[in-house]
């Protein structure tokens, strides 16, 4: 087997680092176990004994809210005691490095690692160092730079087969700016792992990263015909330091050629459903008649989000044994 | 290889469990995956309204840490208010007592019942916490290393295999 960092030598789930080149069994195993995960929330106890005793550290070296938020609360319905690192203000800012920093809340029993940071590869660095010093730690990237937003990629699939029961007949469109967005990288891995036939990109040029036809992608430039007869949307956010750069002119511009406007949205199946990772930039690249509107499944995506979390924890602490 | 007829020994189960619980107001879960058929069967031959509770205890397993999570979780699912109410769990086979334990705790977290009886297809022995059930279809003796297995086939009758995993 071709050595994926990811998997352990029985090739189960240790850590996860990305969607790329993971096999299909394994995203479905992630969104099976997450659909036994959905009812807890309902009950007068939302919390279950799996990861009693484990210590989850969320390591957010660049600021996410929301994140941050779900993940915590993913670990604490498994009972895992969950510890935040406010990284901004701590040791990192003396000057530590990232490794030692590693080493030292490994000293602390740390379990499982839960990294967000601005530099792509980074949870790479950290799952690789903690192979050879503590086996037994997960790492899952929780976003590195322009990389991956792996478990962003799993909780849009669980949200797509939640409303459209089946990947194999889908046309997916991905709008925005593709370039820059992790999560439509993994989500582009996960579409095309699960089946989907037909996955297209759509956005200014300037914001098209090259490759994306060896990757099975479809790519548009206008918006209308990029959503045309479209099952599921999913926007992008535009991130506004986007347009201080040459890429863009203005959010006004970028709004008039691929806003998601009710009008634009006519292009799409009647059953479509419009989905965003968040936060959303309302007049930017989503209307708020859209982002407000019976076709958007955003706030789903959050909640579902939660039991995705929750699945992917429990699957690679089920590895911790075979190492 | 031994097979049993399960169906003779649910009916012996069915005909226990109507005379204890008679009067009773009772409400069934099943574990995953025989305890669900034979509630399902219980619910019909007791004359039960409520649907049937799923456990799939795997979240509450004390063995997970060794073990893992199995790879074929299913939801969990207890559409009825568990706060006050009789339940009657029901399991094919009790051993050690565990799968029981996990059962109980998962109950709870549904609410707070004001009573939990369990019936079971085969006793086999092997306790490993203080826990009995309440009805049984039959007690047996089975060495530690023989399995005993609940099928259903297409016709939904179901069948109990003993199975000697050391072999020869």
């Amino acid at each position: 087997m071709a050595s994926n960092p990811q998997l352990n030598r029985h090739g189960e789930l240790h850590h996860l680092l990305s969607i790329d080149g993971l096999p299909r069994p394994i995203l479905e195993r992630v969104l099976m176990t997450a659909d036994s995960f959905i009812n807890i929330a309902e009950r007068e106890v939302k919390n279950v004994p799996l990861l009693r005793g484990k210590s989850v550290f969320n390591l957010f070296f660049e600021n996410s809210t929301r994140t941050r938020t779900t993940f915590e609360i993913a670990a604490r319905r498994l009972s895992a005691d969950v510890f935040n690192l406010d990284i901004m203000r701590s040791s990192t800012a003396k000057g530590e490095s990232l490794l030692d920093t590693i080493d030292n809340l490994t000293a602390m029993q740390a379990d499982m690692f839960v990294v967000r940071h601005a530099t792509s590869g980074a949870p790479y660095l950290i799952a690789k160092h903690a192979s050879a010093s503590a086996p037994h730690v997960h790492v899952i990237n929780a976003g590195d730079g322009r990389h991956a937003h792996p478990t962003q990629g799993l909780l849009d699939m669980y949200t797509i087969r939640h409303y459209k029961k089946e990947f194999s007949n889908l046309t997916v469109a991905i709008v925005g700016d593709i370039l820059h967005s992790r999560v439509a990288r993994s989500d582009i891995h996960a579409l095309t792992t699960l089946g989907v036939p037909e996955v297209r990109a759509v956005g200014p040029l300037t914001l098209l990263p090259a490759g994306l036809e060896q990757m099975g992608v479809r790519v548009f430039t206008k918006l209308d015909d990029g959503i045309r007869g479209a099952d599921v949307i999913i926007m992008l956010r535009l991130q506004n330091e986007r347009m201080r750069g040459a890429l863009l002119p203005s959010a006004q511009e970028y709004f008039a050629h691929y806003g998601l406007t009710p009008e634009r949205l006519a292009h799409a199946k009647p059953d479509a459903i419009v989905m965003h990772p968040g936060p959303m930039n309302r007049g930017v690249e989503i209307d708020s008649r859209v982002a407000d509107g019976n076709a958007a499944v955003i706030l789903p995506q959050v909640t579902f989000g939660i039991a995705v979390r929750m699945a992917v924890m429990s699957i690679v602490a089920s590895s911790a044994r075979m190492q | 290889m031994l097979e049993l007829d399960a169906e003779v020994l649910y009916r012996t189960l069915a005909a226990r469990a109507r005379e204890t619980f008679a009067g009773a107001a009772l409400k069934l879960v099943g574990v995953h995956t025989g305890g669900v058929w034979l509630a399902e069967r219980l619910r019909q031959d007791l004359h039960i309204d409520t649907p049937v509770g799923i456990l799939d205890v795997s979240f509450y397993r004390d063995d997970f840490s060794r073990s893992g999570l199995k790879p074929d979780v299913r939801p969990s699912q207890i559409s009825f208010d568990v706060a006050g109410s009789h339940i009657l769990l029901v399991d094919d086979v009790l051993s050690t007592g565990r799968t029981v334990r996990a059962a109980m705790n998962e109950i709870f977290d549904y609410g707070r019942p004001a009573r939990i009886d369990l019936a079971v297809l085969v006793d086999r022995g092997g306790r490993e916490l203080p826990i009995a059930a309440t009805v049984v279809g039959a007690t047996l003796e089975v060495p530690a290393d023989v399995t005993v297995v609940l099928t259903r086939d297409d016709d939904q009758r179901l069948h109990l295999t003993m199975e000697n995993r050391g072999g020869e």
